[in-house]
């Protein structure tokens, strides 16, 4: 018999509630910085089919405990802040209906191989440092302003584009890293948000830069500590198939690709 | 540390890997011209190490084998652990392990191939 939260027989009377259907929404609640102890809270919150794991986690913030730690933006999968492990598995919890879950009792944690900063929330440190080691700009000499013709483009094929466009897609919501193995064993491992970029960029003809990023990726823990258990492209919310830019730079590194 | 770039490395260990899975059917195949236990008695294994051609190929997998193998295990106690001094010491060790089991190995081949068992 889970334990309710102390306030929630107060709270529950003062909330109006349309749905019929609630659910036990399991919190893990950790707050590194004062020491390290680790639990769960359980709050019973109201559904409807709608409702997704954010609603439901913002319902305890405003009428259950405001305390409970949670970074969060956009509300509609666009800003990458809301990951968390939902159930177990990587995802964002705004893009996650609870119906889907097919479950009465919703276990979110903080995603996994990131430090927590407090609650649900994690530092993305690790993660941001490599996405910048990787270069994730357009490298070359010359620029779209010119001092003797004015502004120029630098055109593509729409087949050029189809090379790096679905990698295009990253929000840099960690839950790629969060899911891969290697980083959960290997603390300086690179990571797959990061070679999906060094990908996307090397595979974008208008960059100069591919010399440059292959060297970065090609040290004892960059792209070939990656051993293709594909966790990466099953949790990305975006679609994007981090473990195929992987492949495809490997393609690069062993000259099997220009 | 790594005199060698990652790339190069890694197509050393798929290299060896496709080498050493080739020679190892070879040598099942000529296995197989007697029985199990008729390959395995003394006199048979001596003349399969005497036989020049024989030689090589099992002086060649020895070094694929040693080759791929202690790169593997130099990839795998890298994931356990890392730091520079931890790195280097792996990094050492697995060349170290390597270079003395060929050589351990091929001591073996070359003596008995010259009938010096």
């Amino acid at each position: 018999m889970a334990t309710l939260h102390p306030k929630l027989s107060e709270e529950l009377s003062q909330t109006t509630v349309s749905s019929t259907q609630s659910i036990k929404l399991k919190i893990k609640r950790s707050n590194p910085n004062v020491n390290s102890d680790e639990k769960f809270d359980d709050f019973v919150v109201p559904i409807e089919k709608w409702t997704t794991v954010l609603d439901a986690l913002l319902d305890v913030k405003s009428h259950l405990d405001h305390s409970v730690g949670i970074r969060y933006s956009c509300r509609q999968a666009s800003c990458g802040s809301c990951g968390m492990k939902i159930n177990g598995k990587p995802g964002l919890a705004c893009f996650t209906k609870i119906s889907e879950l097919n479950s009465d009792t919703i276990t979110v944690e903080p995603m996994d191989n990131y430090p927590v900063v407090r609650d649900l929330a994690v530092n993305f440190d690790r993660m941001i440092n490599n996405h910048k080691k990787v270069m994730p700009y357009v490298i070359r000499e010359d620029s779209e302003i010119d001092a003797e013709s004015g502004v120029r483009e630098f055109l593509q094929s729409p087949e050029n584009v189809e090379k790096y466009i679905q990698f295009s897609s990253c929000i840099k919501c960690g839950l790629c890293n969060s899911a891969c193995p290697t980083m959960a064993m290997d603390k300086t491992f690179v990571g797959p948000q990061a070679l999906a970029q060094a990908y996307r960029y090397i595979a974008d003809d208008r960059d100069k830069g591919k010399n440059k990023r292959l060297k970065v990726i090609d040290e004892s823990h960059g792209i070939w500590r990656c051993h293709f258990a594909g966790s990466c492209s099953q949790v990305c919310p975006k679609g994007v198939d981090p473990a195929m830019g992987i492949q495809l730079l490997r393609g690069y590194l062993l000259g099997i690709r220009d | 540390m790594m005199v060698l770039r990652e790339s190069v490395i890694m197509k050393i260990h798929y290299g060896s890997a496709i080498g050493a899975l080739f020679l190892t059917v070879i040598h099942i195949m000529m296995r197989m011209t007697q029985d199990f236990h008729e390959s395995l008695e003394y006199e048979n294994v001596i003349a399969n190490y005497e036989s020049i051609g024989y030689a090589i190929l099992l002086e060649l997998l020895l070094i694929l084998i040693s080759v791929h193998g202690f790169n593997g295990l130099r990839v795998i106690l890298l994931e356990m652990n890392q730091g520079p001094t931890y790195e280097k010491l792996v990094t050492i060790g697995c060349l170290a392990g390597m270079v003395a089991l060929i050589a351990y190995g091929s001591r073996t081949i070359i003596m008995t191939n010259l009938g010096m068992v």
